[in-house]
């Protein structure tokens, strides 16, 4: 239904499996897809089971100059970037009264500062092609907050208002700027959790199950599409209705 | 008039939409013009890359007129 063909997109975190996902979606629009991640053993698989039209980047997103190299390594690799798929994220849980400041910055860092930092990077193409897509993942937890959370829900909050201020910014140019906010997603982040806690999880999910990484992918690729023009400065909320905003 | 004058003024003229006659050496972009801030950004990228030149965040704050753009680029390139 969407077609991207011609499209270079840049996305981090692709070693992961909602990044992983988002990668294949677009791909299989038709777009080229640069695949950044701190791993390089499963961007390379990705990149193998994928085709030509993908790109090996390796960044470490904690590291600033990595992250600013990133954008003018993808644009040599591809020719541009059209599409930022901000996905790339961490987590360092722990109570507030225990947090520390290197688990605050952390978090921060990695989740706010370096999403900030790529879309400087890659918005003067953008401007000047007068076409961009730039979708931020942010969290529900970014909307309804969660226990140990208090760095990560602010990062992922944080996403949400710079998406906005950014999508006015850059409104005029063809360049949208919007957030997907998932819930419970199958991935190797939410494996770490007991069959005990995904059961109290699910209590509050209405659709009973946990979500598919394709699931964000594909709302991701919507808003990636030519389709989406109309859409900017807003936060799909793919959740199961465990938060209806 | 200099020819960084003509190139820059064929950057504006394009750009901002106006005719070349409104142009003036004091014409604020702003102002005269009828740029928006975002549309001042990409003047200065437009001349750095017509220029060849790159134009610092703080002096392309000081560049509100045809003239301070001009005078801008022919002392940098």
């Amino acid at each position: 239904m969407f077609d991207l063909t011609g499209k270079n997109a840049l996305i981090t975190g692709a070693s992961g499996g909602i990044g992983g996902d988002i990668a294949r979606a677009l791909y299989d629009a038709g777009a080229s897809v640069g695949l950044s991640g701190t791993r390089v053993e499963p961007l390379q698989a990705l990149a193998d089971s994928l085709g030509e039209r993908a790109y090996v980047l390796p960044c470490n997103l904690s590291d600033s100059e990595s992250v600013e190299a990133l954008p003018k390594k993808a644009a040599e690799a591809m020719g541009s970037v059209d599409i930022l798929v901000n996905n790339a994220g961490i987590t360092r849980d722990n109570l507030f009264m225990r947090m520390s400041d290197e688990e605050w910055q952390s978090v921060i860092d990695v989740n706010m500062t370096a999403t900030m930092k790529l879309c400087k990077g890659v918005i003067r193409g953008m401007m000047k092609a007068r076409w961009g897509r730039i979708v931020n993942i942010s969290s529900v937890v970014a909307a309804i907050g969660n226990p140990g959370q208090a760095n990560y829900a602010a990062s992922k909050a944080g996403m949400i208002g710079f998406s906005k201020a950014l999508a006015h910014e850059v409104a005029t140019r063809g360049i949208t700027v919007n957030a997907v906010a998932p819930g419970f997603i199958t991935t190797a982040m939410t494996e770490k959790l007991t069959e005990e806690q995904k059961k109290g999880l699910l209590l509050k999910v209405p659709a009973g199950r946990m979500g598919d990484p394709q699931e964000i992918a594909a709302a991701v690729l919507y808003l990636a599409s030519p389709e989406a023009g109309y859409v900017t400065g807003s936060t799909l909320h793919v959740n199961g209705g465990m938060a209806m905003l | 008039m200099s020819d960084v004058a003509d190139r820059v003024k064929k950057i504006v003229v394009e750009h901002l939409g106006v005719e070349e006659d409104k142009v003036a050496e004091n014409a604020s972009f702003i102002d005269d013009l009828g740029a928006d801030s975002l549309d001042t950004v990409e003047l200065v990228m437009a001349f750095e890359e017509e220029f060849g030149i790159e134009i610092p965040d703080d002096a392309a704050e000081t560049i509100q007129t045809f003239g301070d753009a001009v005078k801008f680029i022919s002392e940098a390139s």
